[in-house]
């Protein structure tokens, strides 16, 4: 019992750390180890993924707060899509082909790592665009965030919001369908889409993660999918985790999340691509 | 423009660390709770429940927490550290509503209103 409990803090702290710097949630690295690894039904390895989810998000956002990396204003508003997209999925189980979006988000996310590839070839972190974007002037979205790797401000501008709206929509529509976390799509939108720097994108993520999984969490709590020896110190060790990679990532220069992303990215959009295709591996 | 879009960032970063401490205080609140409940369940090595049974409505859990039963204070843990996303989002409104900005409040509460109608539909669907 004290085995399994030092275990899963252990488990935890890597996942806080891995989904806090990447803006993505643990559920990604916290339900094969329970399954694969340690052979947990899968019903309790979701209940404990979406748990960890909000321990990332959770201790990521107190870290990231205190130094206002991430945009609250783009999180709210997108959370709109996000959230909109999560019922209309949910409404959708059974009437939409889950094939048809895996084929789609899996050529979105492969898309998106081809041209984070291209971002890096490029060596530009930051967009300035010339002309404001009339939306996100509108709706306050352009910020501003410390780098502490760069050790400067670091003010930068949105743009294609409706692009990136409809992206969260779907993200939204994924989570709520496939039940799979949608961190990675939330960066695809912010960064691929929106323009914005990784840092913000990611931990602005890392808020918006949160939030959706709220709703879905309490279904999850009360139908008993919550195991207490699994799930408690596994949220403890994320909570640790996830303070500690915040720290880290805001001290990372973006180039190096961005090549430790990449793989990340092009791994789950093959996986789903290949799911869609109805290839099992 | 110009002297607006200053003054809305630095209002913003108020809102934002005060934002921050009330998270913090959730989020360390619910650690709290959560690791007693773990220390009890390592220390005494009972669930305080039968076999695999877990305490799930809210009723059992606070009932369990008063008798110091390890599962119901883990529960109540767990369910804390889900209501704090929540509690950012109820926070945010007020901080928006405190910056007088009325889009933003509009926009959040809206959020919540499609959270409460998602929490809806997932308790009832």
């Amino acid at each position: 019992m004290m085995q399994t409990a030092l275990l899963m803090l252990g488990v935890g702290v890597f996942a806080g750390i891995a989904g806090s710097i990447l803006g993505i949630g643990g559920g990604m690295i916290i339900t094969p180890i329970l399954t694969l690894g340690m052979g947990l039904n899968i019903k309790y390895a979701i209940g404990a993924s979406i748990i960890a989810v909000i321990a990332t998000s959770s201790g990521a956002t107190i870290a990231y707060l205190r130094d206002n990396v991430l945009n609250l204003r783009v999180a709210m508003f997108l959370e709109i899509a996000t959230t909109i997209g999560a019922i209309v999925g949910a409404l959708l189980t059974g009437v939409l082909n889950p094939k048809y979006l895996y084929l789609l988000f899996g050529c979105l996310l492969v898309f998106s790592g081809w041209n984070m590839v291209r971002k890096l070839r490029r060596g530009q972190e930051v967009l300035q665009r010339v002309e404001p974007d009339k939306i996100a002037a509108k709706l306050k979205l352009n910020g501003s965030y410390y780098d502490k790797a760069e050790m400067k401000d670091v003010d930068y501008q949105v743009e294609n919001i409706p692009a990136g709206f409809s992206v969260m929509f779907g993200a939204g529509v994924a989570s709520g369908l496939l039940g799979i976390g949608s961190g990675a799509f939330k960066v695809m939108a912010m960064d691929t889409f929106m323009k914005m720097p990784l840092k913000p994108s990611s931990s602005t993520s890392n808020l918006m993660m949160g939030v959706t999984a709220a709703a879905s969490a309490t279904v999850y709590f009360f139908n008993g999918a919550i195991l207490p020896s699994i799930a408690v110190p596994m949220a403890l060790g994320i909570l640790g985790g996830a303070v500690i990679g915040s720290r880290i990532m805001q001290v990372l220069p973006a180039k190096w999340i961005r090549i430790v992303f990449i793989p990340v990215i092009l791994y789950i959009g093959l996986q789903m691509l290949f799911k869609g295709l109805g290839v099992h591996f | 423009m110009a002297d607006k879009q200053t003054a809305t960032s630095k209002e913003m970063l108020q809102v934002e660390s005060v934002i921050g401490r009330i998270l913090q205080v959730g989020v360390i609140f619910s650690a709290i709770v959560m690791a007693i409940g773990l220390g009890l369940f390592l220390v005494t090595g009972q669930s305080g429940y039968p076999g695999t049974v877990v305490p799930r409505q809210m009723g059992l859990i606070l009932q369990g927490t008063w008798q110091l039963k390890p599962y119901a204070i883990m529960m109540l843990g767990v369910y804390c550290l889900i209501l704090t996303p929540v509690l950012r989002v109820i926070v945010s409104i007020y901080a928006f509503y405190k910056e007088r900005d009325h889009l933003y409040v509009a926009i959040t509460t809206l959020v919540l209103f499609i959270l409460m109608v998602a929490l809806f539909i997932g308790v009832h669907g």
